[in-house]
C-alpha cells in the first residue's frame, strides 16, 4: 500500500473558472510577448526546432537566446506530460502516487538551507528569589553538516506526517566540495530514511553517479524505473522569464533518463514579479509551463511536477516573506492552476519568517499549512522545521510542525454523517434525556480509543507553565533512539565501491556517522 | 472461589463496567459479569460486603486514580469506573447498615439559586459516591432554605455547593449565613467548587475548603475524614 497523504474532498479555491483561463491566456501571451531569455544553447536549439520563434540576442556578455513560445507547442507539452507521477521509495510502503486531478496532499520537508539550529535548555534562577530556577529554550546557529543531514533524515523517517524527504540541511564539512556533494547528500539521505528522496543537483557531472546509486539501491536500472526511489528538483527558471544555463542543462539531462523532475520557479512579488496577485501568477505559470514544455520536448512523457513557490517581498528589506498572507494565497492559486492543467503541484507552505521558534513562527507556519493544504496541492513541500524565510533548519521546530500537520489531518477528515449514525445519535439523546444526571458522558468511552477524538496537545504542560518546547525536545529524543534501517551492508559495500566521492564516515559497517 | 470473585470485580470495576452489557476498555469482556452482577455473586457466595469493598472495589478505584494520574485514563474512565463503584455501594448499603458497618460519610451537593450549570456537580457526585461517600445530590438553582432543610434532616458531614457564573457565587455567601443563623455551621463542612470560585474566595466567605474538580474534593474528604 503506499502512502495514503490527505485527500480534501473540498479544495479551497480562490479563483473562479474564468480567472482560471484568463490567467492561462496571460501566461500564453507572456510566453509569446515578451518571451524568454535563455542562456543555454542546446536548450534554444530544442525550441527552434520544434516551432518555437528564436532570435540570438545580440551585445549580451554571455551567449542568450530570446525565445517565443506559442500557444500550441504548450498544449502539446501539456497533453504528454503524465498527470500521475510516482515517486518511489526503498520502503514500498512509502511510494507517494500523485494524481493531477486528485487533490491528495502529501507532506514533503525541505529546503536547504545552509545553517542548522541546536537547542539547549540552560537553568536560570530568579534575581528576587534564587531558589527559583526556570529551564529557557537557548537556540544555537551553526553551519550544517553531513552528520546534521543523516540526523535529520533518521527523524524525519519517525515523524508520521512526513511522507517524503527533501534534503533539510546544506552540507558544509571541509571535506565537502562542489564534486562530492551531489552523492553524499543523496547517500546521507537515502541511507537514513525509507521515504522518497528528492534533492537538487549541484554539479551536473554528479547526476551519472546519483542515478548508478539509486539504482544500486532499487536493484537495477528497471527497477528504478519502476520505483523511482529518487526524484529532482530543478529551478531552471529565473525570474522575470529567464532559461539559466547550468540548471536548463541539468533539468534536461534528468528528463533524458526520465526520473520524476520538479520543473520550479520561485518569483518574488515585488521585486521578480509584479506585486499584484494577478501579475505574480500569470508570471509564475508562463514560467513553470515554458519549463514543463521544455522537458516534454526533450523527452515527451518525462514525469513532471508543476513547481511553484511564489513568495512575496518584505518591504522593509525586500528579502522574501514567506510568513506573508498573500503568499499563502499564491501557493493557493498555483495548486488550482496546477489541476486546470491536470499535473501534480509542488507547492510550499510552513516557512517562517522569524529566526527561532516560537509564537510568530507557530502562527506563520500553522496559518499557511491549514490554508494552503486545504487548497489540495499534491506534493506540499511543506517545510518541517524551516525558519528564517528559508534559511534556517531546526529539527525541535520539525517535531512541532508533523504534531500540527496531525491535527490537521484530523481536522479534514469526512464528516461521517449518515443515516445509520443519526439513528443512533437519535437513540442516544433520548435515552441521556431520560436519565436524572443528563450527561452523555458514558458514551464517550466506545469512540475515546479508536482515534474518532482528536488526542490533546501532545506537548501540553502541567498546570500555568508552557513546556511546549522541553516536551517536544523529549520527543526529538525518542526519535533519534529509535532505530532506522539502512541500506544492507552488501549494498553499501557496492554503492562505496562504485561511486565514488563518498565520505568513508557514511559507511556504517565500517566506520561512524 | 472468593478470591477468584473479587478478582473479577476488581477487574471491573478498573474496566469501568457497572453492568454485563458496558463496554470496558478491553472490549473482549463485553458479555461477560459487570460490577452489579458480580457484587450479587460474591454476595451469594457469603462474602462480606466489607471484604467486597475493601478488597475489590477501593483497591480497584485506587488502580483507577493511578491509571488516571499516568494518563493512561481520563475522566470519562474514572467516571465509569465510579459509576459502577457506586452502584454496588447502593446494593451494598442496606447490608452495611444492618451490620453497623460506618460509611464515610454523608455528602449533600447542590447548585447554588440561579444557577443551573450541573456538569460539575454531577461529575464530583458521581467521583464521590464511587470513593464509597453516601451522597444526596439536592440538584441545581436550589434555595438557601432548601439547602439547610436537608442539613438539618439528613445530616450530612458535608455539604458541597457549586456555582458556574459570577452573579450567582455571592449565594455561596449567603447559604453559609443562613445555615449559621440556624446554628447549622458547626455542624457541617462547606465546600466550594465550580468557574466562578477560588481558594481566596472560599476564605473570603468562611468555607471549609475550595475544591477544584472531583478527585480534589476526594483528597479533601478523606483528608478530613483522618482528621
Amino acid at each position: 500500500m503506499p502512502r495514503e497523504g490527505i485527500l480534501i474532498e473540498k479544495p479551497l479555491e480562490r479563483l473562479s473558472p474564468k480567472q482560471v483561463q484568463q490567467i492561462h491566456d496571460a501566461s500564453i501571451d507572456i510566453l509569446n510577448d515578451p518571451g524568454l531569455l535563455c542562456f543555454n544553447e542546446n536548450a534554444a536549439e530544442i525550441f527552434q526546432g520544434s516551432g518555437a520563434v528564436v532570435s540570438k540576442v545580440s551585445g549580451s556578455n554571455t551567449p542568450c537566446w530570446h525565445i517565443k513560445i506559442p500557444g500550441k507547442l504548450v498544449s502539446s507539452a501539456l497533453k504528454s506530460a503524465p498527470s500521475t507521477v510516482t515517486l518511489g521509495a526503498r520502503n514500498p510502503e512509502n511510494t507517494i502516487i500523485m494524481k493531477g486531478d486528485e487533490p491528495r496532499v502529501f507532506f514533503i520537508t525541505g529546503s536547504e538551507t545552509n545553517i542548522w539550529l541546536d537547542v539547549d535548555f540552560p537553568t536560570y534562577a530568579s534575581k528576587t528569589d534564587p531558589n527559583k530556577e526556570t529551564k529557557i529554550p537557548e537556540f544555537k546557529p551553526r553551519r550544517g553538516t553531513v552528520a546534521d543531514l543523516c540526523d535529520s533524515a533518521h527523524v524525519c523517517e519517525h515523524l508520521e506526517m512526513v511522507d517524503g524527504y527533501i534534503r533539510t540541511v546544506n552540507i558544509q564539512d571541509n571535506d565537502i566540495d562542489v564534486d562530492n556533494k551531489d552523492v553524499n547528500k543523496y547517500f546521507a539521505s537515502l541511507n537514513n530514511t525509507t521515504k522518497h528522496v528528492m534533492s537538487g543537483l549541484t554539479n551536473l557531472k554528479q547526476l551519472d553517479n546519483v542515478v548508478k546509486m539509486a539504482e544500486i539501491i532499487a536493484g537495477g536500472r528497471d527497477n528504478l524505473k519502476k520505483n523511482p526511489l529518487t526524484s529532482f528538483i530543478t529551478c531552471l527558471v529565473k525570474s522575470p522569464l529567464q532559461f539559466v544555463d547550468d540548471t536548463t542543462e541539468t533539468f534536461m539531462e534528468v528528463c533524458k533518463r526520465g526520473l520524476p523532475i520538479v520543473v520550479s520557479s520561485s518569483p518574488q512579488a515585488g521585486t521578480s514579479a509584479p506585486i499584484k496577485e494577478a501579475g505574480i501568477i500569470a508570471q509564475i505559470n508562463a514560467e513553470v509551463l515554458a519549463g514543463i514544455t521544455l522537458g516534454q520536448l526533450v523527452n515527451k512523457g518525462t514525469p513532471v511536477l508543476y513547481g511553484t513557490v511564489p513568495v512575496r517581498a518584505r518591504m522593509d528589506t525586500l528579502g522574501d516573506s514567506y510568513g506573508s498572507v498573500e503568499t499563502s494565497q499564491y501557493n493557493i492559486d498555483c495548486a488550482q492552476m496546477a489541476r486546470f492543467y491536470n499535473l501534480p503541484n509542488y507547492s510550499t507552505s510552513g516557512v517562517c519568517d522569524t529566526k527561532i521558534p516560537g509564537q510568530q513562527s507557530s502562527i506563520e507556519r500553522l496559518f499557511s499549512n491549514v490554508l494552503v493544504t486545504l487548497s489540495g496541492p499534491q506534493f506540499l513541500h511543506c517545510a518541517f522545521g524551516l525558519l528564517d524565510c528559508n534559511s534556517v533548519f531546526c529539527l525541535l521546530q520539525a517535531v512541532l510542525d508533523d504534531a500540527h500537520f496531525k491535527m490537521i489531518k484530523f481536522f479534514l477528515k469526512s464528516p461521517g454523517i449518515n443515516e445509520q449514525e443519526l439513528e443512533t445519535v437519535k437513540k442516544q439523546i433520548r435515552d441521556v434525556v431520560a436519565t436524572p444526571q443528563k450527561m452523555f458522558i458514558n458514551y464517550i468511552r466506545s469512540v475515546m480509543r479508536t482515534g474518532e477524538i482528536s488526542p490533546p496537545y501532545p506537548f501540553e504542560g502541567e498546570g500555568d507553565s508552557d513546556d511546549v518546547f522541553a516536551l517536544a525536545s523529549q520527543r526529538l529524543q525518542e526519535l533519534r533512539d529509535k532505530p532506522v534501517e539502512h541500506i544492507d551492508k552488501a549494498t553499501t559495500a557496492r554503492i562505496f565501491r562504485e561511486i565514488p566521492g563518498l565520505l568513508p564516515r557514511l559507511n556504517i559497517y565500517e566506520g561512524k556517522q | 472461589m472468593s478470591e477468584e470473585i473479587l478478582e473479577k470485580l476488581k477487574e471491573n470495576v478498573i474496566q469501568g463496567r457497572k453492568t454485563g452489557d458496558d463496554m470496558g476498555v478491553d472490549e473482549s469482556l463485553s458479555g461477560t459479569p459487570g460490577v452489579l452482577e458480580l457484587t450479587e455473586s460474591a454476595l451469594s457466595e457469603d462474602i462480606s460486603p466489607e471484604s467486597i469493598i475493601t478488597k475489590a472495589l477501593t483497591p480497584g478505584m485506587e488502580i483507577v486514580g493511578e491509571k488516571y494520574s499516568k494518563k493512561e485514563y481520563f475522566i470519562p474512565d474514572m467516571l465509569a469506573s465510579a459509576e459502577a463503584v457506586g452502584a454496588a455501594m447502593d446494593v451494598l448499603k442496606p447490608l452495611l447498615e444492618k451490620s453497623n458497618v460506618e460509611t464515610k460519610g454523608k455528602f449533600a451537593i447542590a447548585t447554588v439559586k440561579g444557577d443551573i450549570h450541573d456538569i460539575g456537580k454531577n461529575i464530583v457526585a458521581i467521583l464521590l459516591k464511587g470513593a464509597a461517600y453516601e451522597v444526596i445530590d439536592i440538584g441545581i438553582d436550589v434555595p438557601e432554605d432548601k439547602i439547610v432543610d436537608v442539613v438539618r434532616q439528613e445530616k450530612p458531614g458535608y455539604l458541597g455547593l457549586s456555582a458556574m457564573l459570577t452573579t450567582t457565587m455571592t449565594e455561596m455567601k449567603t447559604i453559609i449565613e443562613t445555615l449559621k443563623e440556624n446554628n447549622l455551621r458547626d455542624k457541617v463542612k462547606v465546600f466550594i467548587g465550580g468557574a466562578a470560585v477560588s481558594e481566596e474566595y472560599a476564605r473570603q466567605i468562611g468555607a471549609d475548603a475550595f475544591c477544584a474538580d472531583g478527585f480534589e474534593a476526594i483528597k479533601t474528604l478523606d483528608n478530613f475524614q483522618a482528621t
